[in-house]
């Protein structure tokens, strides 16, 4: 025990042989770094907190998946894990998977830019919105999945086709956002900044933006989740490459471990670009008092 | 005043309806360069209305009205952008390369000079109203609207508050017109308390007494009993004896 060296606190802290009183000088540095360790554990408990449930649900599965007591067709988590690191050695997952990112990249560029500026313009202008905002709601009501056939027919079997569904779908969910982030900015904000001599475009600028922000990264959320959503659609009817192709050649082949495979990284796929979101929104929001929960 | 000035504020025959409910009818106000001018009325007399007029944020009224474009509100709440920082705030639609020096010094004037990084989230109902005063004081303006600004405070945070409006306006002497339901405060800070009663001015009462002034000497207790009464409440006159 008398070992232990000085910079160890517990030890410090249970010796008897060191008095509290040569420890005076360094004691502000102590409590320094013992409220750090605090913080430090308060975090470790909140990981494994929260991994635990994780952990468990993968021991489950493996425990009543090897039993057999689901079934046949259900593959164990390692089964699953040697099907991945197949796919991945012969590179055949890289390759589709750059497809399927890149597919939703453009279909997300493309629809998050209608969506924004449509929004933008009906929350901006009155008269706008009275032209806009009929048809898009009208068009919004339609599931745009069951526009396959009809985008088939028109753009064909080819990549057109699918970029054209995956941008549909995020569109109506980050207008319809925009537009009410920016109906739910306090006018009386807009008034002050309005007597006290700014532009319409500097009112906008520092005012009618910012306070739709909020609302705004709701809707970018939605949307690219519903993006996602899209692409296994536009996959799964006849394309070259895509998570969604290897998919269907999967359930063709009965490859249960392929399947499950995909359907992680589809999981993994959403979690990553929402998480990406709250990381804006993080950035971008720190000015806000809202209920943080307890 | 010997002199003669062209009035700061001329307003001649104002009216103002709501859905054809008279709110202003017919009123004439005159402000000199300099004046603190408080206003004051029961509630729904049209006193917010006519500093919102005059600050040009109601533009429904008829009548002639001449005011500097060098003019600057102090809003009942303190309406700062919760997403800009405090001096951004104060900042706010100025431009110039030194335009963050000029908010640290207003914000120096209201006592928050070290709170120009923060979020006006982290300012009390106090601070924020001070911030709102620095916004305004930036502009130097010729006319300074103060629309009942220390409404939300508590009495002891109103106290200071007053007391720093009292001495920015001895320093920068915009003319100012100060809307409010304290008879106190009217009779603490301003030159001239106008009366507003059945949309125009009903009563005048020139406050001629040195600053600052204490609440309860003899000549200010028997004008807000006077003030009190046009407001239609009586106070006994021995009140105070």
């Amino acid at each position: 025990m008398t070992t232990a060296p000085p910079s160890s606190l517990a030890a410090v802290e249970v010796l008897p042989d060191h008095p509290p009183t040569s420890l005076a000088g360094a004691a502000p540095a102590i409590a320094k770094k013992s409220a750090l360790r605090r913080l430090a554990a308060v975090r470790w408990a909140t990981g494994v907190r929260r991994a635990s449930g994780l952990v468990a649900v993968l021991v489950l599965w493996q425990v009543a998946a090897s039993a057999g007591w689901l079934g046949a067709l259900l593959p164990t988590p390692v089964q699953v894990w040697d099907a991945a690191r197949e796919l991945t050695a012969s590179g055949e997952l890289q390759q589709n998977l750059a497809a399927s990112v890149g597919r939703v990249a453009k279909g997300l560029a493309i629809g998050l830019s209608a969506g924004l500026v449509l929004g933008l313009v009906a929350g901006l202008f009155k008269a706008a919105e009275d032209v806009v905002d009929p048809p898009l709601q009208a068009l919004r009501m339609i599931p745009h999945l069951a526009l396959v056939p009809v985008f088939i027919v028109w753009f064909g079997i080819g990549e057109t086709s699918k970029v054209a569904l995956i941008l549909i779908g995020p569109l109506f969910p980050l207008y319809l956002n925009v537009l009410h982030g920016i109906r739910g900015v306090d006018s009386r904000l807009v008034e002050a900044a309005t007597s006290f001599g700014l532009g319409r475009l500097e009112v906008i600028r520092r005012v009618i933006l910012p306070g739709a922000l909020p609302q705004i990264f709701v809707g970018l959320r939605q949307a690219i989740g519903v993006a996602w959503l899209t692409l296994v659609v536009a996959e799964m009817t006849a394309a070259p490459h895509g998570i969604g192709t290897l998919l269907s050649d999967a359930r063709d082949a009965l490859r249960m471990d392929i399947i499950f495979v995909l359907l992680i990284i589809y999981a993994l796929l959403g979690v990553a670009t929402d998480l990406f979101v709250r990381l804006l929104e993080k950035r971008f929001l720190t000015w806000r008092e809202g209920f943080a929960g307890v | 005043m010997s002199e003669y000035h062209t009035p700061t504020v001329r307003i001649r025959g104002l009216s103002r309806e709501f859905d054809g409910v008279r709110i202003l009818h017919d009123l004439d106000l005159d402000v000199a360069p300099g004046e603190f001018v408080a206003l004051i009325g029961a509630s729904g007399s049209g006193k917010t209305t006519l500093l919102r007029i005059i600050g040009g944020v109601d533009t429904g009224a008829t009548g002639e009205l001449a005011a500097p474009s060098e003019r600057a509100i102090v809003f009942q709440s303190h309406r700062l952008l919760p997403w800009s920082r405090v001096w951004a705030n104060v900042a706010l639609g100025l431009r110039g390369r030194d335009v963050r020096k000029r908010a640290e010094v207003a914000l120096a004037e209201v006592g928050l000079h070290e709170h120009a990084e923060a979020y006006p989230k982290t300012l009390s109902g106090g601070q924020a109203q001070r911030v709102a005063l620095a916004r305004a004081l930036i502009r130097n303006p010729q006319l300074l609207l103060l629309d009942e600004p220390f409404g939300a405070l508590d009495a002891l945070t109103r106290l200071k508050a007053q007391s720093l409006v009292a001495d920015l306006w001895a320093q920068h002497r915009p003319a100012v017109l100060l809307v409010t339901h304290d008879v106190d405060e009217a009779l603490l800070l301003a030159d001239r308390v106008l009366l507003l009663r059945d949309g125009q001015i009903a009563e005048e009462f020139h406050v001629d007494l040195p600053r600052p002034r204490v609440v309860g000497t003899p000549a200010l207790t028997e004008l807000r009993r006077r003030l009190l009464a046009g407001l239609g409440v009586d106070l006994p006159i021995q009140e105070t004896a």
